[in-house]
């Protein structure tokens, strides 16, 4: 009780401190050159939109969400499943076996020292190219789906956030403070919970800065599989461009997209990193 | 002409003479390579200058080189290279007939080294900019101190002393480079990964092509990676770690 009167009133200064801040950031946008920049902006976008043609949009509108909504479903499951199979590539480094180690390393280097778009064509061209030939796999229940542009792009991908995030994943283990581990071992915690309590927590903490930006990285590696023949955003763009032989509109209208994808996703890990950031 | 490919060995198919496909892959490698020396370069300099920018005191240029940085890395690097390999000729163009001057045409090279070096500069202004500011005050004010002029200070305290702090992003944007020209592919440039496609698509040969491929792309990067690690420690000699 008797802390109390201690905490309250620094709590108070902090909250009016980052009000202060929100102040200053609401009046940095009303500088005057500022203020001139975004006039320009919102002018040449009005110019865009008046003086372009856009009548092929609603022809295309349900393509472009269902290209949309493509590209996201690709992001967020390859990057969700991608980053579980880090997390043991980054621990194994750090703590595991030597042999796991090496082969942890050895899978980041071989994935990051080649380029995305060879990876898919890869696996769709050349080891698709193998399945055919075994018999049993064309009878299997498997067949519909190796014939399918899906998996490949799925397990492309995933794979390449698996290696990238592996990387950050390793740094991050390797970064939580020594006593915070000793800590949980002095409770008498078995090791698997010293992971699941402790260190996974505080290390995927002290990624979060940076798994905005892998985020969107990946997204901007998402429109590689439209030359598998999966349908993305990327994709039925391209379709536009050749059906109705506009050049510029169908480009700039993909650009605004994927430009405000990535806003949303830098805003969205801004709060995600400011509710649970470490500090 | 018919050639028998599937009776050819792996080493005939991959050949530098005609019936293989090795000199294929390996023009396409120099291709790759060069694209990718240019745009890291060009890059370079367009990160020197950004950070320059964005350190400077001008905040209606800080704020330009805000946009720039924040914009291009927004984009996925296929859309760029769709935007700069189609619009930006016609957009050249028209502008250029406003002159009378007669149409101009970019070849792939162009474009692959034009939007590599955009997106480099982007992502090497944050490098360059950060680097500079790991610099101790204390020496930049010992510069002027010495009363040395501004550009002086630039050239003999600022560059040398940022570049041990830029070597490890520069690598990294160094190897990115290299990955982004397999992007060329996509609208049918032959560097590597296009030469690689081609030879397989010919031989019906698609994994050994393809993975030999692969293979030059780790060789060029473990390569670097190492190069670079050991100029990293030449740069760090000397230098106190905390």
């Amino acid at each position: 009780m008797d802390n109390q009167p201690l905490i309250q009133p620094n709590l108070s200064h902090e909250k009016k401190a980052t009000s202060m801040l929100d102040l200053l950031a609401i009046k940095a946008w009303f500088m005057p050159h500022r203020i001139l920049l975004i006039v320009i902006t919102l002018g040449s976008i009005a110019g865009l939109v008046n003086n372009l043609s856009w009548y092929w949009i609603p022809e295309y509108q349900d393509a472009i969400l269902e290209g949309l909504w493509r590209t996201l479903i690709l992001l967020v499951t390859s990057f969700i499943t991608g980053f579980l199979i880090a997390i043991p590539i980054g621990l194994v480094q750090v703590t595991g076996p030597s042999f796991l180690a090496k082969l942890a390393l050895s899978f980041c280097t071989l994935i990051r020292g080649t380029p995305l778009l060879l990876q898919i064509w890869l696996l769709y061209y050349g080891v698709g190219s193998i399945f055919p030939e075994i018999d049993w796999l064309r009878e299997s229940f498997l067949w519909p789906y190796l014939t399918d542009a899906w998996p490949y792009a799925f397990i492309a991908l995933t794979l390449s956030v698996a290696a990238y995030e592996g990387e950050i994943m390793r740094g991050a283990f390797a970064g939580v403070p020594k006593g915070e581990l000793e800590a949980a071992k002095a409770f008498g915690m078995p090791p698997f919970k010293i992971l699941s309590r402790i260190w996974l927590p505080r290390a995927i903490q002290r990624t979060l800065p940076v798994i905005g930006g892998e985020v969107i990285l990946q997204l901007k590696a998402t429109p590689l599989v439209a030359t598998i023949t999966l349908i993305d955003t990327y994709a039925v763009f391209s379709k536009i461009r050749q059906e109705t032989y506009i050049v510029y509109e169908p480009l700039l209208l993909m650009t605004g997209i994927y430009l405000s994808l990535a806003g949303i996703i830098a805003l969205l890990f801004h709060y995600l990193e400011k509710r649970n950031g470490a500090r | 002409m018919f050639i028998d490919y599937q009776s050819m060995s792996v080493w005939q198919l991959l050949a530098f003479e005609a019936p293989g496909w090795g000199g294929t892959l390996l023009s396409g490698l120099l291709l790759s390579l060069e694209i990718a020396i240019l745009g890291f370069l060009f890059g370079l300099v367009i990160g020197f200058f950004g950070a320059l920018g964005k350190l400077g005191k001008s905040i209606v240029c800080r704020d330009l080189w805000s946009c720039y940085t924040t914009v291009v890395r927004a984009i996925p690097e296929l859309v760029l290279i769709l935007l700069i390999y189609f619009a930006l000729p016609n957009l050249l163009n028209s502008l250029l007939s406003l002159v009378g001057i007669s149409n101009i045409e970019i070849n792939g090279f162009i474009a692959g080294v034009l939007v590599i070096s955009f997106v480099q500069g982007a992502y090497a202004t944050e490098v360059v900019r950060s680097a500079m500011l790991a610099i101790p005050a204390g020496q930049i004010e010992a510069a002027h101190a010495f009363a040395m002029p501004k550009y002086k200070i630039l050239y003999r305290i600022s560059l040398p002393a940022m570049l041990p702090h830029a070597l490890p992003g520069l690598s990294n944007l160094w190897l990115i480079a290299t990955k982004d020209t397999a992007l060329l592919a996509v609208v049918g440039f032959t560097e590597l990964t296009l030469a690689a496609r081609q030879a397989a698509g010919a031989t019906k040969e698609q994994l050994l092509f393809l993975t030999v491929a692969g293979g030059l792309y780790l060789c060029i990067s473990l390569v670097s990676d190492a190069l670079f690690k050991y100029f990293i420690r030449r740069s760090n000699k000397g230098q106190i770690h905390g």
